[in-house]
């Protein structure tokens, strides 16, 4: 089995040292991920104002296209942004599993229940 | 001799490489490669971010489990400082840019860190600060906007038929249930406002709103003289203002039904005065407060917003304050000393996460 506790990417610790080519490199990268997070916000917004809410199932593609693209925006920014995706891989899903575990199970259960609490009510008033 | 004698004892408990001693817990092991306060860090960003799961969720839910109509962001959100007409979106999204854009600047910051650039460094830090201030300032705007409104709501008490214009001029009768929402728009709406606050006389007659300022009441004739003598209270020598009725159906919420919009449907003249006289008189709000908001019938629509965009407010505000000390802290060498930038990149951390946060406002808020 891979030991775990060996330092396979160090390029984040104290003690690293970037030298200008590594600097180059990153920089690279985050200019990358400004302009994409800036062009998903562009389209999210266009979307917003364009798309009206009339055909039902429409807009559910629409919303569910929302939360994809929310998702790849807070993907780049904690992977790239808060560099989790450079950190060690159990630091990465000690972070990651158990709270989208949990709000997985919660966004379930509480948006039924909404869905549920709303549906009794027009029943019965 | 020492150094090769723990060279060795390393190679024999397994370790490839060496692990530098400040990454070291008390086991001698790093399992995450890094420090501990990082870590702490991380641990407390995924606390906080339950918090605001659990708000938004919570948000969700009763979104969901309310039987009347949710306003819609869009409709709610469509003004631009000192602009008039309609720019729906467009200000958060300035504001979503200018919260991503200090993102950058902030790790640009960690960036120059790691190369021990000190002016670099500061440089970004300031960046950041200016864009944490500007993210602030605008959402105070937004606050102030939201809390003034755009002209006052309203519910009707007797069920009634209305006929309007839609947006394309297009003729549309809709029922009303008693208790519906109606809105006056903005420049009747700021009219009515007015004469309440200063106790003025209002009528609704012919498709007007007629305001008799209350002026002599108080002061008599003298007040004429004063008036004269000092040439203020302009206003009040003006008599009645008249000022064409304008309501309108369903503002900040969308209502399809047969395939036809019937969402801002425009209400004048005759139709308009019908409306005006059905008021239940204590439902009339301008704006929003904790009470009540004219956005919607339910409450719940201006607490969730209050709530979520202040708790994040206040977190931005934390952020700047911090990113303020850091920035000085770099300005003054103490990190140059120190021998590292972990701190840039700790509070960095702490930074990224309001954007995240922000990001997923803007979505269940703003958008869906």
């Amino acid at each position: 089995m891979e030991r775990d506790d060996l330092i396979v990417n160090d390029s984040y610790s104290i003690n690293a040292r970037h030298s200008e080519e590594d600097g180059k490199k990153i920089r690279k990268k985050l200019y990358f991920v400004t302009v994409l997070l800036t062009v998903i916000t562009i389209i999210e917004i266009f979307m917003g104002v364009a798309f009206k809410r009339n055909a039902t199932f429409t807009w559910e593609a629409i919303k569910l296209t929302f939360v994809i693209l929310t998702l790849v925006k807070a993907a780049y920014i904690v992977l790239v942004f808060m560099h989790l995706g450079d950190e060690r891989k159990n630091l990465k899903y000690v972070v990651l599993l158990p709270y989208a575990l949990f709000i997985l199970y919660l966004l379930f259960i509480a948006l039924y229940e909404g869905l549920s609490a709303q549906t009794l009510h027009n029943m019965f008033g | 001799m020492t150094k090769l004698a723990a060279k060795f004892q390393l190679l024999m408990s397994g370790h490839a490489e060496a692990v530098s001693k400040d990454k070291l817990w008390g086991g001698g092991m790093s399992p995450f490669s890094i420090s501990y306060g990082k870590m702490m860090m991380w641990y407390f960003l995924v606390s906080d971010a339950l918090t605001f799961g659990g708000l938004l969720t919570a948000y969700g839910v009763i979104r969901h489990a309310s039987s009347e109509p949710w306003p819609v962001g869009e409709q709610v959100f469509e003004s631009l400082p000192g602009l008039p007409g309609s720019f729906p979106l467009i200000y958060v999204a300035l504001m979503t840019f200018i919260l991503i854009i200090s993102s950058v600047t902030m790790v640009l910051a960690v960036e120059a860190g790691h190369r021990m650039d000190k002016k670099g460094v500061i440089k970004w830090m300031g960046y950041t600060v200016l864009g944490g201030i500007f993210f602030l300032s605008s959402q105070a705007w937004e606050w102030s906007h939201f809390i003034h409104g755009s002209g006052g709501g309203f519910q009707i008490s007797t069920p009634m038929s209305v006929t309007g214009q839609d947006e394309s001029g297009a003729s549309i009768t809709m029922d009303l249930n008693g208790g519906s929402w109606v809105h006056m728009t903005s420049e009747v709406g700021h009219a009515y406002e007015h004469a309440l606050e200063h106790g003025d006389h209002i009528e609704v007659k012919g498709g007007n709103l007629i305001i008799t300022p209350a002026h002599h009441d108080a002061h008599g004739e003298d007040a004429h003289g004063a008036h004269a003598e000092h040439g203020h209270d302009a206003h009040a020598e003006a008599g009645p203002t008249s000022i064409p009725l304008e309501i309108v159906l369903n503002k900040f919420v969308l209502e399809h039904k047969d395939g036809k919009d019937y969402r801002k449907i425009k209400v004048t003249g005759a139709e308009a005065e019908k409306v005006m006289n059905a008021m239940s008189s204590h439902t009339l709000v301008f704006g929003a407060n904790l009470k009540k908001n004219e956005y919607a019938v339910q409450q719940q629509y201006a607490n969730f917003f209050f709530f979520i965009t202040g708790f994040h407010g206040f977190h931005v505000m934390q952020g700047v304050v911090i990113n303020i000390v850091i920035f000085l802290m770099a300005l003054r060498g103490v990190f140059e000393k120190r021998g590292h930038y972990e701190m840039v990149e700790k509070v960095g951390l702490f930074w990224h996460f309001v954007d995240l946060v922000w990001v997923f406002v803007f979505t269940f808020f703003y958008l869906v």
